[in-house]
C-alpha cells in the first residue's frame, strides 16, 4: 500500500516542479524569452483578432484578455491596484474613472519612460491630454477610441409625426439644443403618444460635455452650483421634462434595450459606441434608425485609454502591444468591425474611413458623421469623480421625471448631494 | 508515560479534530471582520497611499445620513415583504407534501429548483415580468382594465417586485426544512387527533407549528439574515446605470447593502466608510437575530 502511494506520488510531485520552473522562466523579461500578457477590459473592444496578427508577428508572446462588464471590471481594477497584485498587464480605463487614477498616477507606468513621448502627434491633442497626470510629467495610458456625438433619430416615426426624415433636413431642425427641444415639442403635438427622446439624462450630459467647462474647473474644483452652462443645461432639460419629451426609460435595463426596436422613442443621443448597440438591440428595425448631426456641433461621450499598471512585471512588452493596437490602422480596423471611433486624426482625411457607412442606418456616412464631430470637438478638464457627479445630477432628473419632486427642489437636492461627494 | 499519552489522546484530539474549523474561521472571518473594524476607524479611500485616524468620525457620519436611515427602511420592508409571505406559504407547502401524495419526491424535488436558479437568472426573467413597457404583469393588469405601474418608481411597488424576486427563490427551500422537521412528529398525535375530529387546519396550528417550534426559530433568524443583507435582487433590477448603485433616482429600493456599495465601490471607494457602514449593518443583524429569538420562543410549546 505505502510503496504504491509512493509511486503515485513521486511523478506527482516532479510535474509540479516542472510546472512551477515553467512558469518561473514566463515571467523573466527579456529578447526570445515566452512572455504571457494578460489584458482587462469591459464589454468587447474588438480586439481578437489583432492579437492574433500580432503573435503571427512576435511569436514568443502570448496575449489572454479577460472581458468583464464596466462597473466590475473598473472596480476590480481599483481593489488591485489597492492590494498591490491581481491587475492585469494591461488594463482598459474609461474616462469617467481616468480622471481618478490621473490623480494618483503612481499606480501605473509611465508610456513617456517607455518611449510614448514621440508618439504625441498621432492622438487628438485633447485624447493625449487625457491620459496625462495633473502635472502632466506622467503619462498613464494611450487613447483608443472616442466617443464622438452625432444624434440617432427613427425616418418611421419622424415621418409619422409629419417631421423631415432626410438626414440632412434633420440636422438643420436643431443647430441648438433649445431647437432640439423646440422641435420635440412640434413632434409631441403631432403624436402625442409617443416620445421623443429615452431619456432626459443624455441629452442633459451632451450638452455639458460640449461646454468649455463642465462639472469641474482647472484645478479640480467642483463649480456644478456656480457653472452658468451646467444650470442652463439642466433648466432646458426640465424644459424637455414638463412638455413629457422623455420615455423615462432607465439606461442598460431590458425595457431600455427593448425601446430601440419597438419604437418607443424617436432620438437618442448617439456616441459612436452606441451605432454597435442599436444595430444588436433593434436587429428587425433595420433601416428605420438614422444618423444626423448632434445639436451643438460636436462633443465627445465616452472613451478609453489603454494603462499599465505598475505590478505588470513586462512593462516593456506590454508597451510595445498597447503602442501596435492603438495605432493608426489598427483603430481603422476596430472601427469597422465595431463601431468605435479611432482616436487618431490621420485617419480622418483616410476615405477608406470618411467613406464608410452602413446599411443598418439607411446607409448613413458614419465615418463623415463622427470625423466631423470628434474634429470639432472642445478638450474639457474632466475631475476626478465625473462619472459620480454626473449619476448624482442624472438622479435628480430621474426624480423630476418619476414626479417626485419639483425642479427647484431636485436641483436643491443635486447641489446638496454633489457638495457631499466633493 | 502512556498512560499521561493516552489521557492527552482522549482530552485533547477532539479538539484537534475540531481545529480545522476553527483555524478557517479565525483566518476567513475574525480576521477580516477584526480589520474591517480597524479600517473603519480611518479615513481610508483605496485610491490614496495615507489613511488618516478619524476615530469614530465615519460612524457619526453615517448615522447623520438621512439616506442611511431611508436604506435601513427599505432593507426592513423588503424583508417585512418577502419574509413573512414566505414562511407562511413554506409552511402551508411543507404540510401539503407531507401529506401521502402520488409522486412525492418528485413534488419535494420541484420544490427546490427556484432555489438551484442562479439569483441572476431569476432577476433578469423577474424583472421583465415586471418591466414598465412590456412586462407580463403589466399586459395582465391592462387586460383586465387596470392601469400600468411603473414598478422601479415607486416605493411600494418597487418593494414589492423585489420581495417576489426573494419570496419566489427562498420559499421551496425553507418548506423543505420544515418539512424534514414534520417528518419527526410522531404521526400517533396526528392518529389520535383525527379520531378527536380535528381539521387538517387545527392540526397544523395545535400540532404540527408547536413541534417544529426550534426549526421556526432557525428559519426565521436564517431568513431575516438574509433579508437584511439582500443586494443582487435590487441592484441586477435596476439595470446596468447608476440606478443600480443609489436603488432608483429617489433611492426608492437602496438597501443597506447596496449603501455600503455605493460608498465602498464608487464615490471614490470610500472603504473606511463602508467599513463603518459594514459594522452598523452587523449590529443590526445581531439585534435583529436576538429580537427574533425572543419573538419566535413566545410560540407556544406542545409540552
Amino acid at each position: 500500500m505505502r510503496a504504491s502511494l509512493r509511486r503515485l506520488l513521486v511523478p506527482i510531485m516532479v510535474t509540479g516542479l516542472l510546472a512551477t520552473a515553467a512558469c518561473g522562466s514566463d515571467e523573466q523579461p527579456g529578447g526570445n524569452e515566452k512572455i504571457t500578457l494578460n489584458v482587462a477590459l469591459f464589454g468587447d473592444f474588438g480586439f481578437k483578432p489583432l492579437y492574433e496578427e500580432y503573435s503571427k508577428a512576435h511569436p514568443n508572446v502570448t496575449i489572454k484578455e479577460r472581458i468583464s462588464d464596466y462597473a466590475a471590471h473598473h472596480q476590480s481594477l481599483i481593489s488591485h491596484l489597492a492590494t498591490g497584485s491581481g491587475a492585469a498587464d494591461i488594463e482598459a480605463v474609461e474616462i469617467g474613472y481616468l480622471s481618478s487614477f490621473t490623480a494618483t498616477p503612481n499606480r501605473f507606468h509611465n508610456l513617456l519612460d517607455l518611449g510614448a513621448g514621440s508618439l504625441e502627434s498621432q492622438w487628438l491633442p485633447w485624447k493625449w491630454q487625457q491620459g496625462l497626470s495633473t502635472d502632466k510629467k506622467t503619462l498613464i495610458g494611450l487613447g483608443t477610441d472616442v466617443g464622438g456625438m452625432a444624434m440617432c433619430y427613427r425616418t418611421d416615426l419622424f415621418k409619422a409625426a409629419g417631421l423631415p426624415t432626410d438626414r440632412d433636413a434633420v440636422s438643420k431642425l436643431w443647430p441648438t439644443w433649445d431647437e432640439y427641444v423646440a422641435t420635440g415639442k412640434k413632434y409631441k403635438a403631432a403624436a402625442p403618444k409617443s416620445y421623443f427622446m429615452e431619456a432626459s439624462g443624455n441629452m442633459f450630459r451632451a450638452m455639458v460635455e460640449q461646454a468649455s467647462t463642465g462639472v469641474y474647473d482647472n484645478a479640480d474644483k467642483l463649480i456644478v452650483d456656480s457653472n452658468p452652462s451646467v444650470k442652463k443645461a439642466w433648466d432646458l432639460t426640465v424644459d424637455a421634462i414638463a412638455s413629457d419629451q422623455s420615455a423615462k426609460l432607465a439606461a442598460w435595463t431590458p425595457e431600455w434595450s427593448a425601446a430601440f426596436g419597438k419604437g418607443t422613442f424617436a432620438t437618442i443621443v448617439c456616441p459612436a459606441w452606441m451605432t454597435a448597440y442599436i444595430e444588436t438591440n433593434a436587429k428587425d428595425a433595420a433601416g428605420k434608425w438614422d444618423i444626423a448631426a448632434v445639436p451643438g456641433g460636436a462633443g465627445s461621450m465616452g472613451g478609453s485609454h489603454l494603462a499599465l499598471p505598475k505590478q505588470g512585471k513586462n512593462a516593456q512588452a506590454a508597451y510595445d502591444l498597447i503602442k501596435w493596437l492603438t495605432a493608426p490602422e489598427q483603430q481603422k480596423k476596430i472601427f469597422k468591425a465595431t463601431g468605435n471611433f479611432p482616436s487618431t486624426p490621420s485617419l480622418y482625411t483616410d476615405p477608406d474611413l470618411t467613406g464608410f457607412s452602413k446599411p443598418f442606418f439607411n446607409n448613413a456616412p458614419l465615418g463623415k458623421i463622427f470625423t466631423a464631430s470628434a474634429q470639432a470637438v472642445q478638450p474639457q478638464h474632466q475631475g476626478p469623480k465625473q462619472g459620480d457627479v454626473f449619476n448624482t445630477i442624472g438622479a435628480g432628473l430621474g426624480r423630476i421625471e418619476q414626479g417626485k419632486q419639483k425642479p427647484d427642489d431636485a436641483w436643491k437636492q443635486v447641489l446638496s448631494d454633489v457638495a457631499k461627494l466633493g | 508515560m502512556r498512560t499521561w499519552l493516552y489521557k492527552a489522546d482522549t482530552q485533547l484530539s477532539p479538539y484537534l479534530y475540531i481545529s480545522p474549523f476553527f483555524l478557517l474561521f479565525a483566518v476567513f472571518g475574525l480576521f477580516p471582520l477584526g480589520y474591517t473594524a480597524w479600517v473603519s476607524l480611518h479615513d481610508w479611500s483605496l485610491l490614496a497611499d495615507e489613511h488618516a485616524f478619524v476615530g469614530l468620525g465615519n460612524y457619526a457620519e453615517l448615522l447623520a445620513d438621512p439616506y442611511f436611515w431611508n436604506a435601513l427602511r427599505n432593507t426592513l420592508s423588503i424583508l417585512a415583504l418577502s419574509t413573512i409571505p414566505q414562511l407562511i406559504l413554506a409552511l402551508i407547502l411543507a404540510h401539503l407534501v407531507n401529506r401521502p401524495l402520488r409522486a412525492r419526491t418528485l413534488w419535494r424535488l420541484g420544490l427546490l429548483l427556484p432555489n438551484v436558479t442562479s439569483v441572476v437568472a431569476v432577476v433578469v426573467i423577474f424583472s421583465q415580468l415586471f418591466g414598465r413597457d412590456f412586462g407580463l404583469i403589466n399586459w395582465l393588469l391592462e387586460s383586465f382594465g387596470l392601469g400600468r405601474i411603473d414598478w422601479q418608481a415607486g416605493v411600494a411597488s418597487s418593494h414589492v417586485a423585489i420581495a417576489a424576486m426573494i419570496t419566489w427563490r427562498w420559499t421551496g427551500y425553507n418548506a423543505l426544512i420544515f418539512l424534514a422537521a414534520m417528518q419527526a412528529v410522531p404521526k400517533e398525535l396526528y392518529e389520535s387527533a383525527t379520531l378527536d375530529g380535528a381539521t387538517a387546519g387545527q392540526q397544523l396550528r395545535k400540532i404540527t407549528i408547536p413541534s417544529i417550534r426550534p426549526t421556526i426559530i432557525f428559519v426565521v433568524i436564517v431568513s431575516t439574515i438574509y433579508g437584511l443583507q439582500v443586494f443582487a435582487e435590487p441592484q441586477l433590477f435596476a439595470g446596468g446605470g447608476p440606478n443600480g448603485i443609489i436603488g432608483g433616482p429617489d433611492r426608492q429600493f437602496q438597501t443597506l447593502t447596496l449603501y455600503m456599495y455605493e460608498h465602498g465601490f464608487n464615490r471614490g471607494f470610500e472603504f473606511g466608510y463602508a467599513s463603518a457602514t459594514a459594522w452598523v449593518m452587523f449590529g443590526l443583524i445581531v439585534l435583529a437575530a436576538a429580537v427574533n429569538y425572543l419573538i419566535t420562543r413566545r410560540i407556544r410549546s406542545s409540552r
